[in-house]
């Protein structure tokens, strides 16, 4: 069924009859070409373009839970393409060019929001970080644009200008960056890739890896076993357990990073921001809570939620940046699990194992990665070899001394 | 989190540095081990669901290095030691 304005106006006078289930539910079969395994974002984004852009066929996704229940349905929705080093910007670039065309891609109202983001600057080094950025950013065919203060004040006179330890001298700003509805980007990809011929398979955990001489045969799961010719593990979060079956270690240590909603206000935030200096990002939703975040917890976990200490720190952060926000109640906090990498970039290669290809290692990031990481990882299982914006992402990167390390923090996965 | 400090007792785990899982302890010889070897040890982690074995390093208090184990599903934790006596114990720094 195809969505549009006119089908709308049809159902309503029709009294809503003709709506038909987005997806099937189906049982497994007992062997596909590709299994994709984690039915989050990026598992859906990439059965959506194998099936859509690679013309491959016979294609399950298998999730443990329900459809976009992990990180997809956990994040602050955040899309962005503002990264300095050339690993990682085309790709983030790509990302964002696929979400300007998504809803006409996959015919699913996304919300895709471009309502700008700014990161804010409070010292002279900081404007010359923040230009080279940007100056980094235009090279690479993204948009970037440098705020002094008094176009930073026109856009939101509220904030803490005269802060003394960070008072805001300017912004960096990428207008094309903004904000998604998250849940419905992994409602349009299940949609799309299902519509396609993708059996989405729920509640089917994978528990083990068949592997002989080399070579993968398929997966053990909660259903019995499944076969195929490929398979790719997008998990992000619980990457190190699944890649386990195989007996692999990675690069990965699982952290919690908190996310928070305040009560519904009127509109006061139109665009995104983000306070670096005081661990601080915020938003508003359609629904007016201001969405907001800060630092991982800075321990291994795989709790799903975080602890006090963090959310003292990140309130203290918005409180510091906009002080109005202390008469405003909060509403939600919650935490997801983030598979932290040791130079805080991403992996998207395949393994020593033939046939087992591994999509992960997004840290806080995989949200505004999630079409391009899709695509790109849809590339790699079609044509088994990396997407040209992807060449990066290699798991030797470690071992050859090519980290792309946008922090300079080292292999300290809680710093990046 | 509160960590039982074995020489303070318990402490806010605020006062702590994190580092990571404890094996950090057993770098290889840097004269001998080959670069494979090195680059396991830097860069690859275990990452259990679980039980968890890890550095903390009391930054805010006595300066000292502990091992603490603790579940990483529930934040639980069930025993900390002197990084020194493990290190020791599994004959390092003799």
């Amino acid at each position: 069924m195809r969505y549009s304005g006119f089908r709308i106006l049809k159902e309503a006078l029709t009294g809503h009859k003709g709506w038909t289930p987005q997806w099937r539910d189906p049982e497994p079969q007992s062997s596909y070409d590709y299994i994709i395994v984690g039915g989050g974002g990026h598992g859906l984004a990439t059965a959506y373009y194998l099936a859509k852009e690679f013309n491959q066929a016979r294609i399950a996704v298998l999730e443990k839970g329900y459809l976009g229940g992990g990180n997809v349905g956990r994040n602050t929705t955040i899309i962005r393409s503002n990264y300095l080093l050339d690993g990682n910007q085309p790709f983030y670039e790509f990302s964002l060019k696929l979400w300007e065309g998504l809803e006409q891609d996959f015919n699913y109202n996304a919300m895709v929001s471009q309502r700008g983001i700014i990161n804010l600057i409070h010292t002279d080094a900081a404007r010359d970080a923040a230009t080279r950025r940007g100056n980094a950013m235009i090279m690479n065919g993204a948009d970037a644009e440098l705020l002094n203060r008094d176009q930073v004040k026109a856009m939101y006179p509220f904030l803490n200008f005269d802060n003394a330890r960070f008072p805001i001298k300017g912004a960096l700003m990428q207008r094309r960056g903004g904000t998604v509805r998250h849940d419905a980007v992994a409602w349009g990809y299940a949609r799309g890739a299902d519509s396609r011929g993708v059996d989405l398979i729920q509640n089917c955990e994978v528990t083990g890896m068949r592997i002989e001489n080399g070579k993968i045969l398929g997966v053990e799961t909660s259903k019995g076993f499944i076969g195929a010719k490929k398979v790719g593990v997008a998990v992000a979060g619980s990457s190190s357990k699944v890649m386990a079956h195989a007996g692999m270690r990675l690069p990965i240590e699982s952290h919690v990073l908190q996310a928070f909603v305040s009560e519904g206000l009127k509109p006061v935030i139109d665009g995104v921001m983000t306070f670096g200096a005081g661990h601080f990002y915020v938003s508003q939703s359609d629904k007016g809570g201001l969405v907001f975040g800060g630092d991982i917890d800075g321990y291994n976990s795989y709790a799903q939620r975080g602890n006090l200490p963090v959310i003292e720190d990140v309130i203290e952060g918005g409180m510091a940046l906009m002080p109005m926000i202390g008469r405003a109640r909060l509403l939600r906090a919650w935490g997801g699990i983030m598979d932290m990498s040791m130079d805080g970039s991403p992996i998207i290669d395949k393994t020593h194992i033939d046939g087992l290809y591994f999509n992960g290692g997004w840290c806080y990031g995989g949200f505004k990665a999630t079409p391009a990481s899709g695509w790109c990882f849809a590339h790699l299982l079609a044509k088994d070899e990396p997407h040209a914006t992807a060449t990066a992402y290699r798991f030797d990167r470690f071992l050859k001394g090519l980290m792309i390390d946008e922090k300079g923090q080292g292999a300290q996965p809680n710093l990046h | 989190m509160i960590i039982n400090h074995p020489i303070l007792g318990p402490r806010d785990a605020q006062e702590f540095v994190y580092l990571g899982d404890a094996s950090l302890i057993h770098r290889p010889d840097g004269l001998t081990a080959s670069i494979e070897a090195f680059h396991d040890y830097t860069y690859l982690r275990a990452n259990p669901a679980g039980l968890h074995r890890e550095l903390w390093y009391h930054e805010q208090g006595d300066r000292s290095w502990l091992v603490v184990t603790r579940n990483t599903v529930t934040h639980e934790i069930t025993s900390v030691e002197l990084a020194r006596d493990v290190a020791r114990s599994e004959g390092r720094s003799k």
